[in-house]
């Protein structure tokens, strides 16, 4: 028999089935595991799902697009947008990125008291964006743009709806990541389930920097 | 002895140092964690690899089942002039839940079972990446398809044709609540292959056994790999259309009115970007399957393994540019048109690279005509049949003249019948024994092959000649008055293909007699009963719930052909230095002393469950969206707080794991 193909594999005592980090690499021992790229399971997924996400908001900026000149004449993107109010929102939803660095810093450091009030401010300030687009709709709405009166609305609110509802589901899991360590419960490595809503937090801010350039800023 | 062991209940230190205890059992109040290892709550909450893709194949068998009966019915109406057997709404209903069924019930699951069960254990790991995750993907998948075809019974099942354009697809012309299922539906599903290929993915990159690189992977892990690739980017662009689908249905938008001055063409587009490469993530698995059978049987290496490598990869990029193939009618222009003609004749150079490859694994080689053997050898030759006609379409001009027409059909059932389901029943004979420890009976395995086969060339084959001949598919019925004359007589080539479909039946039939006969059969397959090449087959059969004992160190591709044989390396021979029984002995020898495993959870199905609840809430009332999007809630919250391993605690009476107390099994696995 080949000694060369059979010598001891992994004499280690504690192995653990690698892939049990369904969340957040839970470990009851506090080993490290290797993993075959070095990047962690969760990480590596997380990357993933952002690629899939890219092509998502792909087909909905280009059905955009494709629409954003069929409307009538009074209710394009020319005679609606508040660009300066955009301009605002857009601002406070990109300091949020800031924010949430300074929360994945924190949670690094250890500092727990940091890492709670950065991620507050950022789920605040991503609030404050998804409540200028919810009066933004509001007012288009009332100067008569509703979701089925042109094609441009129709794709518009799709568009724009769909990165405010990302926005939302990103406030959901910061607050829940400050109540879930309030109570001590975040499973595994702390600093790195911080990091991986920081990266779908930026990735969102992207997004919105996409939108808000081909959305509002070129002139139809 | 190894123990399978459950964590104790000290506290966890955390990275801070602060130590954090993870008390599970209050994630679930009153409730307990289903840790039993038997009885129907060991399936239905079970994250095992193995369990779920048993399921998957089960599930995807059934509605392989389902989309036949369709097929036949189809079939039944066309094998007479003015056939009588469905009327007209019903023909459509039928012909597009055929399609929809084949595709996203059957053969993509059936893969996704393939995937599910083979590569951790091809990679030698002990299961996925994320094992709740993947079984919520499964109870997607099932919610998902049963969600679809309750819409026979709540006012019919979608009628738009599999691709369903627009605007033919609008309420306008199709008023039943079936496209609505039909969106919603494959939402559902679409979510159960994301986060299925999310799961591969991740596990494939980051969990292979050590010393296993990119290169020395098996032939199948890799092709899966490139096709959850293909998932991950395919599955948000038809998620986008289906959004767009459902406003329009359900909300009022306009996006795909040509009266509003839409474009239809945008969701042929969408569509299209999704379905190309959907088309590889079909057929791909297929080709990961073969690939595995014909060295095994031909008793050489897989010829060229790089290059069949690289042709996978290579398909997987080229399959994002030739969507528009399936457009060429629409009137893109002629330089789109000579575009995509030209990127769908170079897409056909890494497919035929395949071909070669497999032809020279057998050239030469000591071949054993197993089942498994003569369905893969089917498929190179099916499958070129459809991949010629494939070309055939590539030129513009001459697909102008077909689309639409049966040869398209005949095409692309070659392609998906020819192609991904003869492999499928290939990795069936191959790996019934790994999966269930039994041999599937050769015998009725070689009626079973030739039934199919001739059931198949008999029902597809004369759709070529129907096809050219001009009638449309989707015509439900044809009348002998204009059938023709002599050869060419489209009601002669009609009743031919309507036979064969039924000859075709018995064939899958064959096989489900042999499934039943082989699990009554006592005989136990050997350990190693094809004398297979990769790690897979370096466990027992079926394999223990933690796939190895210990984890192997891979020196090469074919890791397990290596340790059973010596090369000389003048003569070229090869000499058995030890049998599979050795190479297990002494994996087990080393076996590892505490192997933990991911438990049982109760999250993934109730948080599938709440998606098909959404979904009928969209359609028929408002309420069941909030019931669902609460129950989507608490069980995403419930997830997050449940560690991945059971606690002590969690076991009737809680204690010492190693106690034979009579209660849910503990101590999961023992050394034989």
């Amino acid at each position: 028999m080949s000694d060369l193909a059979l010598q001891p594999t992994q004499a280690s005592e504690d192995v653990h089935a690698a892939g049990h980090d369904d969340h957040g690499s839970h470990d009851d021992h506090g080993l490290v595991h290797a993993t075959s790229t070095g990047l962690s399971n969760n990480k590596l997924g997380m990357w993933l799902f952002l690629g899939s996400e890219c092509l998502l908001f792909g087909g909905l900026i280009s059905t955009y697009m494709l629409y954003r000149g069929r409307h009538s004449a009074n209710l394009g993107p020319d005679q609606i947008y508040d660009i300066p109010f955009t301009s605002v929102s857009s601002f406070v939803l990109l300091m949020s990125s800031l924010t949430m660095v300074l929360a994945v810093t924190s949670a690094q450091r250890r500092d727990e008291r940091r890492m709670n009030l950065w991620l507050t401010i950022t789920a605040l300030l991503g609030a404050t964006f998804v409540g200028g687009q919810v009066y933004e709709f509001t007012s288009f709405y009332h100067e008569g743009l509703g979701f089925t009166t042109s094609l441009f609305g129709s794709s518009f609110y799709t568009l724009t709806g769909f990165h405010g509802v990302h926005v939302t589901v990103g406030i959901i899991m910061l607050m829940a990541l400050v109540g879930i360590n309030k109570r001590g419960r975040i499973p595994g490595d702390r600093a790195e389930v911080v990091e991986l809503v920081g990266l779908y937090w930026h990735f969102v801010d992207i997004i919105w920097i996409l939108i808000f350039t081909l959305v509002y800023l070129i002139p139809s | 002895m190894t123990i399978i062991e459950r964590p104790s209940l000290t506290p966890v230190v955390a990275g801070s140092g602060v130590s954090v205890g993870v008390k599970p059992s209050q994630a679930y109040g009153s409730l307990r964690r289903p840790v039993s290892s038997t009885g129907w709550r060991s399936w239905v909450f079970t994250v095992d690899h193995k369990k779920l893709g048993i399921m998957y194949g089960a599930v995807a068998m059934f509605f392989f089942l389902v989309g036949g009966v369709e097929a036949l019915l189809i079939r039944a109406q066309l094998a007479g002039p003015n056939g009588t057997v469905l009327s007209a709404g019903l023909y459509n209903e039928m012909f597009t839940m055929h399609a929809t069924t084949m595709v996203f019930l059957f053969v993509m699951p059936m893969a996704a079972g393939f995937a599910n069960y083979l590569v951790p254990l091809q990679i030698g790991a002990r299961d996925v990446a994320f094992p709740r995750m993947n079984a919520f993907g499964f109870w997607c998948f099932l919610f998902g398809g049963i969600f679809l075809n309750t819409s026979w019974v709540l006012g019919g099942a979608a009628d738009g044709g599999w691709f369903m354009y627009q605007p033919n697809a609008n309420a306008l012309f199709s008023p039943s609540h079936g496209i609505d299922f039909w969106g919603l539906g494959l939402q559902i599903t679409g979510i159960a292959s994301l986060t299925g290929a999310l799961n591969l993915i991740v596990t494939i990159l980051n969990m292979r056994a050590p010393g296993m690189k990119l290169m020395k992977m098996p032939i199948f892990t890799w092709m899966i790999l490139v096709v959850q690739f293909l998932l991950v980017f395919a599955i948000p662009v038809i998620t986008v259309a289906l959004f767009l689908l459902m406003f329009q249905r359900a909300f009022g938008a306009t996006f795909f009115d040509v009266g509003a001055g839409a474009d239809p063409l945008l969701w042929q587009h969408l569509f299209w970007i999704f379905g190309h490469p959907e088309v590889y993530i079909l057929v791909l698995p297929s080709f990961g399957i073969v690939s595995e059978v014909l060295p095994v049987f031909s008793r050489k290496p897989l010829f060229g393994y790089r290059f069949v490598v690289f042709s996978g990869a290579a398909i997987g990029f080229t399959g994002w540019g030739v969507w528009a193939h399936h457009m060429f009618a629409s009137g893109l222009g002629p330089v789109s048109v000579a575009v995509f003609s030209m990127s769908t004749m170079l897409i056909a150079i890494p497919t035929g690279v395949k071909i070669v490859n497999w032809t020279l694994t057998l050239w030469g080689g000591k071949l054993w005509f197993t089942t498994a053997m003569m369905f893969a050898i089917g498929l190179i030759v099916e499958f070129t049949i459809g991949g010629l006609s494939g070309v055939t379409h590539a030129v513009a001009p001459s697909d102008t003249q077909q689309t639409d027409t049966y040869y398209i059909v005949a095409h692309f059932h070659y392609v998906i019948f020819g192609g991904a389901v003869l492999g499928i029943f290939s990795g069936f004979y191959y790996w019934w024994p790994k999966i269930f420890g039994k041999r599937l009976s050769e015998k009725i395995g070689k009626w079973n092959f030739w039934v199919t086969i001739i059931g198949m060339n008999l029902t597809f084959g004369p759709m070529h000649i129907i096809g050219l001949q001009g009638q449309p598919r989707r015509m439900m019925n044809w009348t002998e008055a204009r059938a023709g004359e002599g050869f060419f007589n489209l009601g002669f080539w009609n009743r031919v293909s309507s036979s064969g479909a039924f000859i075709l039946a018995c064939g899958v039939g064959l096989f489900l007699i042999n499934v039943i006969v082989t699990t009554r059969k006592a005989e136990k397959a050997p350990l190693d009963p094809w004398d297979a090449r990769s790690l897979e087959w370096m466990t027992s059969s079926p394999p223990k719930e933690h796939n190895f004992d210990s984890i192997p160190v891979v020196h090469s591709l074919d890791e397990f052909f290596h340790r059973k044989y010596e090369e000389n390396h003048e003569t070229g021979e090869l000499t058995k230095v030890a049998t599979a029984e050795e190479v297990l002995a002494d994996l087990e020898a080393h076996a590892d002393a505490h192997i933990h495993m991911p438990s049982p959870s109760y999250w993934p199905i109730v948080l599938a469950l709440a998606l098909p609840i959404m979904g009928y809430g969209i359609i028929f009332s408002r309420i069941l969206i909030v019931v669902g999007g609460l129950l989507v809630l608490l069980s995403m919250f419930a997830w997050t707080l449940e560690p991945s391993v059971a606690d002590d605690t969690d076991y009737d009476p809680p204690g010492d794991p190693r106690a034979d107390d009579g209660g849910p099994t503990k101590e999961l696995a023992t050394h034989v």
